[in-house]
């Protein structure tokens, strides 16, 4: 039997242990059998393999990470509501103990931020680019589309391997960054810590083609005329962020690999003996992490700028210093990570360099917020939901920039560290800077994608119970953070009983408003699928807030090649000038189009990653095997197909445009 | 729905103010935490003169360009070269200033560096982080204790730190700022109090299961007080070397508080040692029983 099941029994069927889990398990059973039942009863398998499975289509990919980013939101959202109501409960009992013992809970918080960062905010910055970027700069994919379908794919399977997590066996109880030599061998001998490594090592190795992707796609793709000052904001964004991917990600996939080789084989990277270092892992973990957060902030700024631009109804204010903003915070970035622990014990020297480079970032930062505010000043402005989630976003994100430079400075920083304030910190700063991004991103583009706009009066009241809630949740954790409150704590015993209860159920009332926010949100979403053909959804989808830039000159949906005929920018918003301006013309000589032909491979090659860090978390050594040769094979056979493109004929383009009139 | 706005803002403030009164890190009791939270309240401030003004501006222009007021619209005003140098100009400054006190603050508030403004002589105190239980070793006194940290008062203390457990954060918020406990190494935080009471510590740095209940007392006493208790831990009878070290090094949760009357006063070098070899626990454990 262990040849076959290598370390897997059935005694770790998770749910045999815990009705949490197994509520759980019965509604990832129930969801995948009901999906996969409606598929079949509609005969639907054959549209989603050929449509959407083996697609390479950009806007497509990007749609199916969005998503499943929502998806995942809604666990990592659950895993929230636990700790929070775990907390509340705990701190106001008299034994301070709670409802979950602290092996569940410790896994719940390791789960929420791995969650959270990977799987719901990556791939949300990964869609909206993915939908947008060769859209905005006029391409008619992006350079690589059949990595983009790996890239996508691996993230998919590696959200398959940490929901597997919840049925067999067990997640790592070592907070999200799974420091050694907690997660070493020693201390954490079960699966946990391998479905961490493996989920992450897989959906890292995608986000990392992605990044190569889309800096190749920017820097190569641009449509004739649209030099790198004349590039939307976004676009300016994405490049950087994408830089940062490519940049950083390597530091993360090796660090991640030495801690599994000292898993697995018994190395001494980041043991405590043997001359292994420790110290060292933080180090390079925050190498990757610090430039991570901008990965996911900056993107949200590209979409910032080109929401307040539009629903102000004027041209970006100093674009140009915007740009050098964003290039000295992308260098910046590179430069702080050691501000995640001046309490290692580096130094004075050391310790006041970081601190002060961290200080920095705040001043391109400040500019970013003083442009948005210059570019509001004599316009028209609307507050459609995008532009509302932006209004949010430059109050609450304020708050968060000061206590980020609050924590900074270093000597404040050895009271602050590790407390409650540092998450309220970081919760500011993601929610309030990338998330609102993203939601308002999602508002804002959903039309250019589906054709129909969301629904505006749930949009709205989701916006006020984010605003609301994230005041209520997270003004009580700063002060329970300034009380002495440290994170990561699921007990209140002894002198502990009580003296957060006031905190900590405020939060949690805080976080119940964030559910009406979340419900609102997906309400926002299926009242607008069903009443997607009703006027005030589809009225002017092709361009329904009076865009600035070239993703809005095509129709909406796009069709599959985008462009009919290739854009050629002459201005900043050069589609706005297009409409009001130069009165362009529209052009009619098509010509063939060039476009990738479908693939499966990047399917088969992600579903055979899924058998091998399967495989290699259980050491079921015959399935590593075969996904090995699996996924080499499949790789050398698509390396062979030179069947990979076509053309669409002019005829046939001229058949598909004129149906969009 | 204005009402509803009143009425959170209210609660919230009200919640602010509850609470501020007994916040552990704006009532500071050590001479480190003193200041901490005066640079704490000064960088705050500092920031406030920049971040105020933009939540106003931010509001009052989120209204005055409402769309609805007609008011004046110039979509040509996207470049303006005064403005842009004011942009770059004000945080740069503040942050020119805020780096100068980080800088000076990191060096006089660096926890390594002793305190020297008192007239008493400092105590070293050696202190080992272990699953889940803080072991606190007085060389001078010859005792040890495991969850009690008793200093007396107005008295430099010297905290030489290492681990035997997965890395732990060595916090008592009233007295000063935290530093990590790593196992094979030694960390140093030098704090003073100035205000007899009863502390919390507890370690910040998630390490595992008994996490929750890795916390201590720190009684700050006079110097008679510190002495008597010295005398009852010496009464004790319970003496530590490395064999009921490794007793009290298994893992544990919500440890109780344990006096030890005497402590083999190699035993923290030992600890520290122990992973440049991890048979050395062992042999030493051996030579003890072939004694």
């Amino acid at each position: 039997m262990e040849y076959i099941f290598g370390k897997l029994t059935l005694n770790d069927l998770a749910f045999l242990h815990d009705p949490i889990v197994l509520g759980a398990t019965i509604f990832i059973v129930l969801g995948a059998l009901s999906i996969g039942g409606g598929l079949t009863y509609f005969k639907k398998w054959g549209y989603l393999w050929k449509e959407w499975i083996t697609t390479v289509d950009h806007k497509k990919i990007g749609a199916m990470y969005i998503i499943v980013s929502l998806i995942m939101f809604v666990r990592g959202f659950a895993d929230a509501l636990l700790m929070r109501s775990h907390q509340a409960v705990a701190s106001a009992s008299e034994t301070g103990l709670g409802y979950l013992p602290p092996e569940h809970y410790d896994q719940i918080f390791t789960a929420h931020g791995v969650i959270m960062i990977f799987f719901v905010a990556m791939p949300f910055m990964f869609g909206l680019l993915n939908i947008i970027i060769p859209l905005q700069i006029g391409a008619r994919d992006v350079a690589f589309p059949y990595l983009n379908s790996l890239s996508f794919w691996l993230f998919a399977v590696s959200v398959i391997l940490i929901n597997a997590s919840l049925i067999l066996g067990e997640f790592a109880a070592t907070g999200w960054l799974a420091y050694p030599p907690l997660s070493g061998i020693e201390y954490s001998p079960g699966v946990g810590v391998d479905y961490y490594l493996w989920a992450i090592q897989i959906s890292g190795l995608g986000s990392l083609l992605s990044g190569i992707n889309f800096v190749v796609t920017i820097i190569k793709m641009r449509c004739p005329g649209m030099k790198l000052m004349k590039m939307p904001i976004f676009t300016w964004t994405a490049l950087c962020a994408m830089i940062l991917v490519v940049a950083a990600f390597p530091i993360l996939t090796a660090t991640l690999a030495m801690l599994l080789f000292d898993r697995l084989f018994e190395m001494k990277f980041f043991t405590s003996s043997f001359g292994g270092n420790q110290m060292m892992y933080i180090n390079l973990i925050w190498a990757w992490g610090h430039p991570e957060v901008y990965i996911l902030v900056l993107p949200a700024f590209g979409i910032f700028s080109e929401i307040v631009s539009t629903f102000s109804k004027k041209r970006l204010f100093g674009y140009t210093t915007m740009v050098w903003a964003i290039a000295s915070i992308t260098i910046a970035s590179t430069i702080v990570w050691l501000h995640h622990f001046f309490t290692m014990g580096s130094g004075a020297n050391v310790n006041a360099f970081f601190g002060i480079a961290t200080m920095i970032i705040a001043i391109p930062t400040g500019v970013k917020i003083f442009n948005w505010l210059f570019t509001m000043y004599k316009g028209r402005v609307s507050y459609d939901s995008p532009m509302l989630w932006t209004m949010g976003f430059l109050v609450l994100f304020v708050v968060g920039g000061m206590t980020g430079v609050l924590m900074s400075v270093p000597a404040v920083d050895f009271q602050l560290h590790n407390s409650l304030f540092l998450i309220a910190h970081f919760h500011n700063v993601i929610i309030g800077g990338a998330i609102f991004g993203y939601f308002a991103g999602m508002y804002y583009w959903f039309p250019k994608v589906f054709g129909f706009k969301l629904d505006e009066k749930y949009s709205k009241l989701s916006f006020y119970c984010w605003t609301i809630g994230f005041i209520v949740s997270f003004v009580p954790v700063y002060i329970a953070g300034l009380n002495g409150a440290t994170r990561r704590v699921s007990q209140f015993t002894g002198e502990e009983v009580g003296i957060y209860n006031i905190e900590l159920i405020t939060a949690f009332v805080g976080a119940l408003i964030i559910a009406a926010g979340v419900l609102f949100l997906f309400l926002s979403i299926i009242v607008a699928i069903i009443n997607r053909n009703k006027k005030e959804y589809k009225e002017n989808a092709n361009d329904p807030w009076d865009g600035r830039t070239l993703e809005w000159s095509t129709s909406s949906p796009p069709p599959f090649y985008n462009f009919a005929i290739v854009p050629e920018v002459k201005e900043i918003d050069d589609f706005w000038e297009q409409k009001y301006g130069r009165k362009h013309r529209k052009d009619t000589n098509y010509t063939d189009i060039h476009m990738p032909k479908n693939t499966s491979v990047g399917f088969i090659i992600s579903l055979f990653s899924l058998g091998f860090g399967f495989a290699m978390i259980w050491h079921i050594w015959w399935l590593v095997a075969v996904s090995s040769v699996g996924i080499f094979v499949t790789w050398v056979c698509r390396a062979m197909d030179h069947d990979i493109d076509y053309y669409v004929k002019k005829e046939e383009v001229k058949k598909i445009e004129s149906g969009n009139k | 729905m204005r009402d509803f706005f009143g009425k959170i803002t209210l609660l919230i403030s009200l919640l602010l103010l509850s609470s501020c009164n007994d916040m552990v890190l704006l009532n500071p009791k050590g001479v480190i935490a003193e200041q901490q939270t005066n640079l704490l309240i000064i960088s705050v401030l500092l920031m406030l003169i920049i971040v105020i003004p933009t939540i106003v501006i931010t509001i009052y222009f989120a209204w005055k360009y409402n769309h609805k007021r007609n008011e004046e619209y110039n979509p040509n005003f996207y470049h303006n070269t005064k403005i842009e140098i004011i942009c770059w100009g004000v945080p740069t400054f503040i942050v020119i200033i805020l780096a100068v006190i980080a800088w000076v603050t990191s060096h006089s508030l660096d926890p390594y560096r002793e305190i020297k403004a008192s007239k008493n002589d400092p105590i070293e105190i050696q202190v080992v982080a272990l699953d889940w239980k803080w072991l606190f070793i007085y060389p001078e006194q010859k005792i040890a204790s495991v969850n009690w940290l008793q200093i007396p008062v107005d008295t430099p203390i010297n905290f030489k730190i290492t681990a035997d457990a997965p890395m732990n954060s060595f916090w008592i918020p009233a007295l000063a700022g935290q530093i990590y406990a790593m196992p094979g190494m030694q960390t140093k935080l030098h704090i003073m109090s100035d205000s007899v009471g009863n502390y919390l510590g507890r370690s910040s740095n998630y390490s595992g299961t008994g996490f929750s209940g890795m916390k201590f007392n720190t009684r700050v006493s006079s110097r008679q007080d510190f002495n008597e208790w010295v005398t009852k831990v010496k009464n004790s009878n319970e003496k530590l070397d490395w064999t009921t070290y490794s007793e009290l090094a298994k893992q544990t949760i919500n440890h109780p508080v344990e006096y030890f009357e005497s402590v083999d006063m190699h035993l923290y070098h030992k600890i520290m040692d122990k992973f440049m070899n991890p048979n050395f626990g062992k042999q030493e454990t051996n030579k003890h029983l072939n004694h």
